[in-house]
């Protein structure tokens, strides 16, 4: 009954994510063709066409059921760019993005979370000390800023535009090799970045627990520290601390949109900073929408997986 | 005039009342000396650089020099002093994110205080249109506002503004359902008092010392949103600040040139400034909710 519940909240979460996308472009002040056509040489007779073809001149309920019933079907409007469905070069987009938005999470939780249990069971020493201002140091640091520096400080060690070099060998050990090697930069950085965060919530979460009576009885026990630690406090915290992990997830969809951009990674970070210097209104509203629509499923999973692996929620 | 100085040291020595509390958190006391330079020196140097070494067709200086006697933090791609640079821009990041975060903390606030207060299917809706925009990644909304609004110090702010306040929402409705359930709260109800008695004189003082220490850290978010917004080319383009240098600097291979004079001030600025807000603003949560 829960589950249900869930589902439809975040049925009703998508679509009012269909329905910002939409007014969002629309509603706001100023004509979204003379926008996207500025700086280049246009009649008004081409305006106006592309209006028509846009669907700009027909009435705003029109227009709305136009697009609603599109994003029902996966589509989302030609893109202005590209001169081609927005769906289409989105899906294009997305692989890279996947791969870099992947590994990053991947590495930055395991290392978060570790760095967070170790400075939270010893408060207050030096490590948490180090840890803690770190974190908050890497937390006040603009993502965009720490790639160009990384870029500048390595030099030619590693490839800082793109995700692959041209004259690679086709075979697929050297293509690996090629897309790691470029991976390195973008991946650090948006690892050093959002690692600060999953550190704190780990910090804190564990925290928390810390006294909790439970522990004083597994210590009585007569269990080694690390036992205390590894079988009693981190199972029961580290389920708080994912489920933020994953409702966090629009701070990583936020730094790979600026980690795409200064290291040219192909993805759909790239291709929204693309849209917006366009601007590109209908590449945007399917990139709005997309992204969005990933964090409500995220949060929708963050719901389920809590329920599943915390039997004292329950969701199911 | 002497009683009260001395006992205002004894309590800052013994570590009680606000201030004093305050004063315990030596990062936060180290956060808020960093803020007061920086809100100085970005009131007061204006007044002294001339707007001559900040235009670009006025400029006569050799440009990409390296940090010297001249110029003691370089020159950037058009000859323009770096350290100028910095001390202008610290007006616009700070007014940007002072600004914002007050507007964000207001919205929080009044929405949070509504839905709490206020039950029924109103308040049922706006908790949902608040969870809905706290999921919502603030920062592609805030880019994709300030992309359909004309470019401005007004687009950044109410695009920043209007996309971060759901968190002081949540927190302030929580705070006023803690509130109305203490029994003082129906003990004022009983004897008559309305609505406005009620929020006035109950929940606000008590949800104020939670807003604050939200706003500060509102300040500290905004002013990296406002230099990501600047360093994606959505910033006030006849403004200088932090995050729109750093654009300049990428702009203009800052980095293949190995300008690390251009590059490094302006982040460094934002980082020193935003950590002294976070600092601030946990040593003031720390105050403000005493130890659990």
């Amino acid at each position: 009954m829960r589950l249900a519940g869930r589902l439809g909240g975040a049925a009703v979460s998508l679509l009012m994510v269909a329905v910002l996308g939409f007014f969002l472009f629309r509603v706001v002040p100023g004509d979204p063709v003379v926008s996207m056509t500025r700086g280049r040489p246009t009649t008004a007779a081409m305006q106006a066409e592309l209006r028509t073809q846009f669907g700009l001149d027909r009435p705003l309920v029109e227009q709305f059921w136009h697009y609603f019933t599109g994003l029902l079907r996966g589509d989302m409007g030609t893109s202005f760019t590209f001169r081609r469905p927005v769906a289409d070069v989105i899906l294009e987009r997305l692989g890279p993005t996947l791969l870099l938005v992947g590994t990053s999470t991947l590495i930055a939780v395991v290392l978060g979370l570790w760095l967070g249990v170790r400075a939270a069971w010893r408060r207050d020493s030096g490590f948490d000390r180090a840890t803690t201002g770190v974190s908050l140091t890497l937390w006040a640091v603009p993502t965009f800023w720490l790639g160009m520096l990384l870029m500048m400080a390595t030099g030619d060690l590693f490839p800082s535009r793109g995700m692959r070099d041209t004259d690679t060998a086709p075979d697929f050990v050297s293509q690996a090799l090629d897309v790691g090697h470029h991976l390195v930069l973008p991946s650090l950085t948006l690892v050093a970045v959002v690692c600060a965060e999953y550190v704190l919530v780990m910090r804190s979460s564990l925290l928390e627990e810390m006294h909790a009576p439970y522990l004083t009885t597994a210590r009585a026990k007569g269990l080694r520290d690390d036992l205390v630690r590894r079988r009693h406090a981190v199972p029961n915290a580290v389920l708080p601390a994912i489920t933020l992990v994953f409702l966090r997830f629009g701070l990583v969809v936020a730094g790979a949109i600026t980690t795409e951009t200064v290291f040219s990674w192909p993805g759909l970070g790239l291709l929204f900073y693309d849209a917006l210097t366009g601007p590109d209104y209908f590449l945007l509203q399917g990139l709005l929408v997309v992204t969005a629509g990933a964090v409500v499923v995220m949060n929708l999973l963050a719901d389920v997986l809590h329920g599943v692996l915390d039997p004292r929620v329950k969701v199911v | 005039m002497t009683g009260f100085r001395t006992r205002w040291f004894s309590r800052v020595g013994r570590g009680d009342g606000a201030v004093g509390g305050f004063l315990a958190h030596r990062a936060g006391v180290a956060g808020a000396v960093v803020l007061a330079v920086a809100a100085l020196v970005a009131v007061i140097a204006p007044l002294f650089i001339p707007a001559d070494a900040l235009d670009v067709t006025r400029v006569s200086d050799a440009p990409w020099q390296a940090p010297g006697l001249g110029h003691w933090l370089g020159t950037d791609h058009a000859g323009r002093s770096v350290a100028l640079l910095v001390v202008q821009g610290a007006g616009t990041s700070l007014f940007v994110g002072l600004t914002a975060a007050v507007l964000s903390v207001g919205i929080g606030t009044l929405v949070g205080i509504v839905s709490g207060h206020f039950g029924g299917l109103a308040a049922g809706v706006l908790l949902r249109v608040t969870d809905f925009f706290l999921v919502l990644p603030a920062l592609v909304l805030a880019i994709a506002l300030s992309t359909v609004l004309p470019r401005g110090l007004g687009t950044i702010v109410l695009a920043i503004g209007l996309t971060s306040w759901p968190s002081t929402a949540r927190m302030v409705r929580a705070q006023t359902l803690t509130i109305e359930a203490r029994p003082f709260v129906e003990r004022a109800r009983a004897l008559g008092g309305g609505h406005g008695h009620v929020i006035g004189r109950h929940v606000l003082p008590s949800v104020l010392p939670l807003v604050l220490v939200n706003a500060t850290l509102a300040v500290a978010s905004a002013i990296v949103a406002e230099s990501t917004l600047a360093f994606l080319g959505l910033g006030d383009p006849t403004r200088i600040s932090w995050g729109a240098m750093v654009h300049q600097a990428q702009l203009h291979g800052a980095v293949p040139q190995r300008a690390w004079w251009y590059l490094l001030p302006p982040g460094l600025a934002i980082v020193v400034v935003v950590l002294a807000f976070t600092l601030v603003g946990r040593a003031l949560e720390a105050v403000v909710t005493p130890k659990r």
